[in-house]
């Protein structure tokens, strides 16, 4: 149904209009349309709304990152050469020249000093690949503490965790390829990790480096793993993360005008098109300041791989230090079983416990959902406050992986606060049981905490730090009503339902079937809403309001400033003279 | 030749002064000394002095390490079996003395898990005279002159090899503890491995020979004389290579890279993140959105 614009006047005076000359960016936008249909398509995503809250732009930092990793990792495999083959490095870094190496670490230090601009892409792609999984980490508690795991977003949620399994693979493989002596020390763990494994894990070694560790297989076999597999499957995972991303509609934080049903904020075209294209060159910006000025992986410095040697600070990059860190602490347990040696020492800090926490971070929005029974689609966050046991859950998985993390560096821990190793390896062993369960406890209550003053807000107003004096000498503080959208905030979120069993047998006594298992259910419920404070009731706030208006004319007598207020902006003495604030 | 001749001349005018014969005499007998002193047998000079040095370092010793190593440098041992309040110094040698005494880990200020570099307490004449004291126990490694750890005297192609080579023994042999930059590391029970940087090579050389402290002794059987020059030789020039990554982040590893990558790289990029949003079409400083979304 299209109109024919040429006879369509462009003017309202007595002179006839004339039809604008199409602009050629209109032609060629008019000719591809006709091809591929792109004017639909684009109308309505371009004016595909978002709403603009920082804390929306994380996600966003590890999509950039990944750009700029796909950019300079392109630059690096231009000279990499990922073979084992034995070479005399005869390149222009002095103390290593005539060495025996592996071609994948001569091509690193050629890249590192004889290609033009090679080091910067060295760097920046291996600051890129720090800053992508950490990107992922903050968006992932962004999600996770307002709760926008909820319906229906908990696919997105299990392939953003897989992502950033995915992304963990990946800086891994990475971080081997170069076959410097840090990253070949890496490598010969991943190797006792897997010969770890009871039964088959010798099997699995082998098969994984085509022989005895450290063979000649495994940098090509790491290498098309980090540049075709993990990006492949990464690429198709993050395209299906924005594309749900989409369909849902992001979710936007409580407030006047916004709903479960809408979405305020700004369109895609001009606004976010200007600040995500924006964003991309800051990131790209901030890798480049790093990569040009931050030295990072100096493998010129730890010289050719070779199982004979080792160095102090042998540490794995930071997204791998929290299982290190399980590691460095784990007793020394070993038991032998009809003649085979379990180690305990490896497999529960490796691969027993790391695959758990993804486990239970996967399953956080099935758990939660479960708990409350709630089958309705959530568009409006939740703040942290408003959920304490979530947000607490959260707090608790994340000083765990903390305090692990800061047990992967000790020894440096060690050093530099002039602590005995020893010492902190004991303290960490109690405290990654004793610091989870304190940080949930502390962050529940502080969170119903922060319900209580929220309530007290919307019941008596916010502090206005002026002081009256009664007639008869004593003092109190000046409560304000808060505003309409500030109330209209604070009270924009459900009751908590706690969820009840009505009786686990029937009238002739019969335990009703699952019971069991609703029981369990009820419990949770009650542990987990049991103590949340509740917005206030309408008729309470009602009550409220009449009591502070029956304040207010109590205080009407005072008909000038509070003395000593005249000049400091807080002489208004009735409410109505007082501006409402954004509390 | 012609200012030569005009001093020289105005230095003959005055050959009849008042004190032109004292002057004369002062300036022989100062050859004299000086060159006796350049041309004297060494030997018998040294034997003389060797014995009061000895002494000069047996009392300094009395005074400031009897009380732990004992009155004749035989160790002293505490009350429980297998510790020692100190270690016996027969045979240690006066590399051991000149290391732990010029670097100022001896005399220790308290006991401890380990001495720590501090400054020296004895000057270079004392720490001698020390060091010829506990050499005179029983035959020990001798303070290194500067031949043995320095590459000076080697052709520029034969430094260069010396420098690779020293890399791969340091690499193989100190990085476990001393970490690949020389950083230093941890030992158990509050131990440490100290930075290698700015350490006198003079000093790393004894240290290398006497094992001070948790070290060990990479004896001349087990590390050449020249091995050991060699490590000397590529520490030196990780100093004086620039640092071609930029900041060397203090040169520990992933740990400090994780560190700059959350404080410096994260932090700065959620900073501009909250900047991107505060900046928004309808935000100006005068009329402020009326919203309660804040978090």
């Amino acid at each position: 149904m299209s109109l024919d614009t040429s006879k369509v006047a462009n003017s309202n005076r007595a002179t006839a209009a004339t039809p604008a000359k199409p602009s050629k960016l209109g032609g060629v936008a008019g000719w591809a349309d006709e091809r591929l249909g792109l004017a639909t398509m684009a109308k309505k995503n371009l004016r595909k709304v978002f709403p603009d809250h920082w804390s929306f732009m994380l996600g966003e930092i590890a999509l950039w990152s990944f750009v700029v990793l796909l950019l300079s990792g392109v630059f690096l495999t231009l000279w990499f050469n990922p073979s084992m083959g034995e070479v005399h490095y005869e390149g222009s870094y002095d103390q290593l020249r005539g060495i025996e190496m592996s071609e994948a670490m001569a091509s690193t230090l050629n890249i590192s000093f004889d290609v033009r601009g090679g080091l910067l892409m060295r760097q920046m792609h291996h600051w890129a690949a720090m800053l992508f999984i950490a990107a992922m980490m903050v968006h992932l508690l962004r999600v996770a503490f307002t709760g926008a795991f909820r319906k229906p977003r908990e696919v997105n949620w299990v392939i953003g965790c897989v992502l950033l399994l995915l992304g963990t693979l990946e800086g891994f493989t990475g971080y081997s390829l170069p076959d410097d002596l840090l990253s070949g020390t890496g490598v010969r763990a991943a190797d006792g990790f897997l010969k770890a494994t009871p039964v088959v894990g010798s099997y699995m070694s082998f098969f994984l480096f085509g022989g005895e560790f450290p063979g000649d297989a495994i940098i090509p076999r790491l290498y098309i793993i980090h540049v075709l597999l993990i990006p492949g499957l990464l690429l198709g995972l993050i395209a299906a993360h924005m594309l749900l991303l989409v369909y849902h509609k992001h979710t936007q934080w409580a407030g006047p005008g916004r709903t479960e049903e809408n979405v305020v904020g700004f369109p895609m075209l001009p606004v976010y098109a200007a600040k995500a294209g924006g964003f991309f060159f800051i990131v790209f910006g901030v890798s480049a300041i790093m990569g040009g000025l931050l030295t990072i992986n100096p493998v010129w410095k730890f010289g050719p791989y070779d199982p004979t040697k080792v160095t102090a600070g042998s540490q794995p990059d930071w997204y791998m230090g929290w299982p290190d860190g399980l590691l460095r602490i784990m007793p020394g347990w070993e038991s032998v079983l009809f003649g085979y040696t379990i180690s305990w020492n490896v497999m529960i800090p490796i691969l027993i416990v790391p695959p758990l926490m993804l486990m239970v971070l996967i399953m956080l929005p099935f758990i939660e959902a479960w708990i409350t029974g709630d089958k309705r689609e959530h568009h409006l966050l939740q703040r942290p406050r408003n959920a304490p046991t979530r947000t607490a859950v959260m707090v608790s998985l994340m000083t765990f992986y903390g305090l692990a993390w800061a047990a992967g560096g000790n020894d440096i821990i060690a050093i530099k606060l002039n602590a005995s190793i020893n010492q902190i390896t004991y303290f960490m062993r109690v405290a990654v049981f004793v610091g989870p369960a304190i940080a949930f406890f502390v962050t529940r209550r502080w969170c119903i905490s922060l319900q209580r003053h929220d309530n007290e807000k919307l019941l008596h107003g916010y502090e206005t730090g002026v002081i009256m004096r009664s007639t008869e000498g004593g003092y109190t503080e000046r409560h304000l009503p808060i505003s309409e959208a500030s109330a209209y905030t604070l009270t924009a979120r459900e009751r908590d339902e706690i969820y009840t069993v009505d009786g686990d047998t029937d009238a002739n006594g019969v335990v009703a079937p699952g019971s069991r298992v609703q029981a369990v259910r009820a419990s949770l419920s009650q542990k987990m809403f049991g103590h949340n404070v509740q917005k206030p009731t309408a008729e309470e706030l009602e009550e409220a309001h009449h009591h502070a208006e029956h304040e207010h004319v109590l205080e009407a007598g005072l008909d000038h400033p509070a003395d000593g207020h005249q000049f400091d902006g807080h002489s208004d003495h009735t409410v109505e003279d007082a501006p409402l604030r954004g509390h | 030749m012609r200012l030569l001749n005009r001093s020289a001349g105005r230095i003959s005018r005055h050959r009849r002064g008042p004190v032109a014969g004292l002057a004369v005499l002062l300036l022989g007998l100062l050859m004299t000394g000086g060159l006796y002193t350049v041309f004297a047998p060494a030997q018998a000079q040294k034997a003389q002095s060797d014995t009061e040095l000895i002494e000069e370092g047996r009392k300094l010793f009395l005074v400031g390490c009897a009380s732990c190593h004992g009155e004749n440098g035989e160790g002293i041992a505490t009350v429980r079996d297998g510790y020692l309040k100190g270690p016996s110094l027969v045979g240690v040698g006066a590399a051991a003395v000149d290391f732990q005494v010029e670097t100022g880990r001896m005399p220790m200020a308290q006991p401890g898990q380990q001495a720590p570099r501090k400054e020296a307490a004895y000057s270079a004449e004392e720490t001698a005279a020390l060091a010829a004291y506990v050499a005179s126990l029983a035959p020990g490694p001798a303070i290194p002159s500067e031949a043995d750890y320095s590459i000076e005297g080697l052709s520029e192609e034969e430094r260069e090899e010396a420098i690779v080579r020293g890399g791969q023994i340091f690499l193989t042999n100190c990085t476990a503890c001393h970490n690949f930059n020389g950083s230093g590391g941890a030992m158990p029970r509050g131990g440490y491995a100290p930075s290698l940087k700015g350490v006198e090579s003079k000093h790393i050389y004894e240290a290398l020979l006497t094992g001070p402290q948790a070290m060990p002794n990479f004896s001349n059987g087990n590390l050449s004389p020249e091995e050991k020059r060699d490590v000397i030789a590529y520490l030196r020039s990780l100093e004086t290579t620039p640092e071609y990554g930029g900041f060397g982040l203090g040169g520990l590893g992933p740990v400090s890279e994780g560190l700059f990558a959350w404080l410096f790289g994260i932090g700065g990029l959620v900073g501009f993140a909250v900047w991107i949003a505060a900046h928004t079409t309808r935000t100006s400083k005068t009329h402020p959105i009326e919203e309660g979304a804040e978090a």
